[in-house]
This record gives structure tokens, sequence and C-alpha cells, in this order.
């Protein structure tokens, strides 16, 4: 009984500590840039007081690039999450299985060849390429001997997702006007977010938020085991369905907005699982809230280090999280590969 | 009947020789045919006579400046680079024994070009130098990632995950040092990340083509240990192959091969990666496959090449045309391996 108190004051401090990061990553998002707003100007501007009419078309502009990224941080945050627990695989993430540029290749066609240019239909691309994608990665990782192992899914995933995006500078490279302007199908960025992509990703966030959690315990009495699953009554296929459905609708709106952003959702659900639970129940809210935290922090991270410009925050999370992904793997013992 | 056996196995040897004799010799045409094709084609085609009398200097005028100065740096940096790869491609993958573990495939490459880079466009050097800065890292990055891959059974297995890990993080370092350098455009990005031999000169000839010369000689000498090693540890020992001095001087051999190739013209996707299992296919099993699969390497190059300067209007650096080839096979590996039921390791 004890032991179950300090865990929950446990899961108090780690809900606690990524709030406090992600209001930090939020107030640094609106502060900086290459006009620094002091912050008394932005608690002005959010409680409806006078504010310098300059200062305020900058916090205005700011502010949806920001709630978008803490929207599409804690998306990737619960996809990789999911997708660890599906495949019951240490290194599963939207990027590692190629999925990211499964959606990116689509949104590309649609864009060049087919003249789609509404958000709705760009997201409906993404979301057929990236489960086109993570049905081929799965399938191929799945033949022969031994199902799909961590070794053969990653270099499956690795695999397509270099075939997938050689055939994106394809399609991109004949106009390098079309290439500067969509880079960010090549390395993601939130760059461009407004209130028009919020309101976009918003519901399909909800949904795969909603699902994922639906599917939370059942996934928890998954990683026993399939047989073991079904002896406590869960329908593993059903659960892994729908929560491969939630994963993928939630990395795919993404990166249909923002382009392929990768390592989120391998990084925060594991360090999760290292500092706090495995129980998904606590975890998917976690991963979702640290998502948001460490996007916005890349984000501001890219605009510090990218001066006089800014880096595509893909690049920031991909610095972060291949070395990361590296310590997995080697921290992982032959058993897991 | 031992003798017989023997006499056998003879010819089947002989035989096996002369075949990939016929197929250096035959590669080798191939070779020159479309190195030819390279100084003939482009926006304005010249004959053959053309092209040697401008070569030798009999005209002057804008032919000479394009082939001379244009299109000559570029066939002989892109076939000395398309050799480097397809040799230390050949070399990583019989030493790990491993059909993936090419230089391009574990991150090598990657190491070598985020070097270049720095030093181009961020410290201002180029040439010999910032090749010997690119193998250096070359050679960090492998160490590394041998180390971290540790031994023991799933060795094989995790230098492959690790190095999938290193190319991620390094293409990101590269995406960042180019967005922050100041000659930063679309040219230079796809240089660095895919390889082009769109910004090759003159002067990166005569670096190039020691480092090759050098390197390859001392591969092929090394080439009968190699082959002796591909048996197995015990029987090479047993055969008398220095075994750990062998892989270190092919390893570190292959690397400044590798590492050249990529200061001079960015990690070239995939020539590296299918140059040996192609030479191999031609004629397996032979000692001259080494050679065959730096030939492989250089055709790859060439004909992407003209691909790319003549079937599209865009002219796609030889590194996307290589790269949409090998993407295809890597597939096609995986499928065979994981049907095969082969350990990956």
């Amino acid at each position: 009984m004890k032991k179950e108190t300090s865990h929950t004051y446990n899961f108090i401090w780690g809900f606690g500590i990524e709030l406090i990061l992600l209001l930090v990553g939020a107030a640094l998002s609106v502060a900086y840039g290459s006009k620094q707003i002091p912050l008394s100007q932005i608690v002005a501007y959010i409680t409806g007081n006078e504010v310098d009419p300059f200062l305020a078309a900058v916090i205005a502009a700011r502010i949806p690039r920001t709630v978008f990224g803490l929207l599409a941080g804690a998306s990737l945050g619960i996809s990789g999450a999911l997708m660890q627990s599906i495949t019951s695989n240490p290194i599963a993430d939207p990027s590692i299985l190629g999925v990211n540029t499964g959606a990116s290749l689509f949104v590309v066609i649609g864009i060049a060849y087919l003249g789609i240019s509404s958000g709705m239909g760009l997201i409906g691309l993404a979301f057929v390429g990236a489960m086109l994608t993570a049905v081929f990665v799965y399938g191929i990782a799945s033949v022969g001997y031994g199902g799909a192992n961590s070794l053969k899914l990653a270099l499956a995933g690795a695999a397509v997702s270099t075939a997938l995006g050689a055939l994106v500078n394809t399609i991109m490279l004949p106009d390098s006007h079309v290439m500067k302007e969509f880079r960010f199908w090549q390395v993601g960025s939130i760059g461009g977010g407004t209130w028009e992509d919020v309101r976009l990703l918003l519901p399909f966030f909800a949904v795969g938020l909603v699902f994922s959690l639906c599917c939370a315990s059942s996934l928890n009495a998954l990683s026993l085991g399939d047989e073991m699953a079904v002896a406590l009554g869960v329908r593993v296929g059903l659960i892994r369905l729908v929560a491969a459905f939630a994963g993928v609708l939630l990395c795919a709106s993404v990166t249909a907005l923002a382009g392929p952003i990768g390592f989120v959702g391998l990084m925060m659900p594991h360090l999760i699982r290292q500092l706090f639970t495995c129980d998904l129940r606590i975890l998917l809210p976690m991963a979702a809230l640290g998502g948001s935290a460490l996007l916005t922090l890349s984000d501001v991270a890219g605009r510090v280090l990218g001066r006089p410009g800014e880096l595509e925050v893909g690049i920031i999370t991909a610095i972060l999280g291949a070395p990361v992904f590296v310590w997995i793997v080697w921290k992982s013992k032959v058993k897991n590969i | 009947m031992n003798q017989l056996a023997q006499e056998n196995l003879k010819r089947i040897l002989a035989r096996q020789n002369h075949r990939a004799t016929v197929c250096v010799a035959l590669l080798l045409v191939v070779a020159i045919l479309l190195g030819c094709g390279m100084l003939m084609l482009g926006n304005t085609n010249y004959s053959l006579a053309e092209v040697f009398a401008y070569l030798l200097g009999k005209e002057g005028g804008s032919g000479a400046y394009t082939i001379g100065s244009l299109r000559l740096p570029k066939l002989l940096v892109g076939g000395l680079a398309g050799f480097a790869f397809g040799v230390s491609g050949y070399t990583f993958q019989s030493l790990l024994r491993n059909p993936l573990a090419s230089p391009d495939i574990i991150g090598v490459t990657a190491g070598s070009s985020a070097a270049a880079v720095f030093c181009i466009l961020i410290l201002g050097i180029s040439g010999p130098l910032a090749s010997g800065f690119a193998v250096v890292a070359g050679l960090a990055v492998t160490g590394l990632i041998l180390l971290l891959s540790g031994g023991g059974k799933a060795f094989g297995s995790r230098m492959i995950l690790i190095g999938i890990g290193f190319q991620a993080m390094l293409n990101a370092l590269i995406s960042w040092m180019l967005l922050k350098g100041s000659e930063y455009d679309v040219g230079t990005a796809l240089r660095w990340l895919r390889g082009s031999l769109n910004s090759v000169q003159m002067s990166d000839v005569p670096v190039t083509l020691i480092v090759t010369v050098i390197m390859s000689g001392l591969l092929f000498y090394c080439n009968r240990y190699l082959r002796m090693m591909q048996l197995g540890d015990e029987y090479a020992t047993a055969l008398g192959v220095p075994i750990q001095a062998t892989r270190i001087c092919c390893l570190v051999a292959a690397l400044i091969l590798s590492a050249t190739a990529t200061a001079a013209t960015g990690p070239i996707a995939s020539v590296a990666f299918l140059s040996g299992p192609i030479a191999g296919r031609i004629a397996p099993g032979s000692r001259k496959t080494m050679v065959l699969s730096g030939l492989v390497g250089v055709i790859l190059v060439y004909a992407a090449e003209l691909v790319s300067k003549n079937v599209f209007s865009t002219g796609y650096p030889v590194g996307v045309i290589t790269g949409l080839l090998g993407a295809p096979y890597l597939l096609l590996l995986l499928l065979n391996l994981n049907k095969k039921g082969e350990k990956l390791g």
C-alpha cells in the first residue's frame, strides 16, 4: 500500500516537471526569435492588457506556431509509444520505421502531380502513405524465421525510408524554388504553423488520443505476451489494429502539416519508462506532455543555433535523438536483438 | 581418385579465373565507352574526332573549355571515386562478412562527409587537408561504431543498427552546417547529402588519383588474405594469415579510399553498396572480384551521370540516380536475407 502511494507521488512529480518544461518551452518559443520579447509583455498580451502594437503583432504570429508545436509534439510522443507497444520493440518510432517518409512522399506527389493543396486533402494523402508504408515495412520485416524483430524492423524501415526519400528528392528537384519552399518535406519544421494548421490538427489529435487511451490497459496486457493477453480477455488483433490506426493517424497528420520530424516518438517513451513507469495508462499522457515540451524546446534551440535564420526542428530532434537510439541499441543485450 | 579430384578442381578454378579475366576486360570496355559518351554528350554534342582534337589542344574555343574544363574533370574524378567506392565497399562487405555492411549503409561515409563539409564550409579549407580530415573523421566514426557494437554474438546486427543511428545524426549535422555555411544552396546541399560530380575540378584529380592508386594497390595485395579469411578465422589462422594485421590494414585502407572519394564528390549514394554484390554475381569467388567491383563502381557512376545529364532535362546529381538504383536492391536483399532465415549478424 505504501509503495503505491510513493508511486503516485512519483507520477505527480513527473507530470509536474513535464508541465514546467512545457510552460518554459512555450514561453521561450513565444519570447525568443529575431525579435526578443520580454515576458511581461507576453503575459500582458495574454491577459488582454495594453501591449505595444508591433510586439503584439510578433506575439500574435508566434503563438500559433507554439501551439502547433505543442500539439505536434504530443501527437508524435503518443504515436511513438503506441508503435513501441504494438511491435513490442524498443526502437519503433515513426521515423525509424519509415512511416514519416512514406507520408511525406504521398504529400509531395499530391502537391506536385495531383494539384492538391488543401490541408484536409494533404492529411488524407499522408495518412494513406503512412499506413501503406507501415504495412509494407512490417510485411518485409516479418518475412522469414523469427518474425519482426528489432533488427529486421529497423533495417526494413531504414531501407524503405532511403528508397522513398530518394523518390521525394527526385520529385522535388526539378524546381529549385519548389525545393526551397518544400524543404520541410525532407526535414520537418513547425516554422510555418498557423491557426489553420492547429484547427486541422486538433480533431485528429483528439481522435488519436481518445483511441490510444481506450487501448491503454489492453496494451498493458499485450506486453505480457499474446497468449497471456488472450487469457486475460483481450481481443489481441482488434487492439493491435486500433492502436496502429491511432498511432499512424497521429504521426501522419503531423507529417502532412510539418514534414517528417524524427525521434521524438523514440525518445520520450524511453525516458519515461526509465524514470517513471511502463504502465501505458500513465505513460501515454506523460509521453504526450513530454513530446510537447521536447518539440517546443527543440524548436527554440533551432532558432538559437541557426541564427540569423533558423534550423528546422527535425534537424535538432535528429541530433538529440540519434544518440538516444544508439544508446538503446548499445544497452540492449543480445536477447532483444 | 584423389588425383582426379584435384585435376577437376584445378580445371574448375582455371575456368573461373578465365571467366573473371574476360569479365574484367568486358567491364573495362564498357567503362571506356561510357567515358567517351560522357565526353561527347551533354548540352552540346561533339563527335569523337572533335573530342580528341580538343583534348590534344589542336582546337580552341568554347568546345575546348566544355570538354577540357567541365567534362574531363568529371570523367577523371568520377571514375576514380567510383573505383574507390567500389573497392572499399567490397572490402568492407567481405571483411565484416555481411552484404549490408558497406560504408554508406553503416554511417562511415556520412562521417567523412560531415567532416568534409565542416572543413570546406565552416573552416574554409579544401583540397588534401580536407581529405585528410575526412579520413580521420571516418576512422573515428568507424572506431566508435565498432566500439559501441562490442563483441559477442549480436555484433553484426548491433553494428548495423548503431550505424543507422550515426547516419541519422551525421546527416542532421550536415544539414545544420549547410544552413550555417554562407554558400548554402540546393546544389551544394545535394552534393553533400547524396553526391554529385557537378562541382569537381581538375585540382581534385592529383590527390584522388594518388590515394586511390596507393590504397587500391595495398588492398589488392591484401586481397588473398582477405579471401582466406572468408573461410573463417580458424581456417585463416591455420593457413598462416596474420588476421589482426590484415583486418586493420584493410579497414584503414578501405576507409581512406572512401573518405578521399567522399571529399571529392560527396557520398555518391549506393555505389559502394551495389558494386560488391554485382561483381560477385558476375564472377563469383574469384580473386579478381575486387577489381571487378571497382570497375562496376566506375560504370555505375558514369552511367548515372550520363542518364542524369541526357535523359532528364533538370540534370539530377549522380547520387540521386544511384540512390534510386540502390534502394530497391536494399529491399530485395532484406527480403532474401529474411526468407533464408539467415541470422543477419
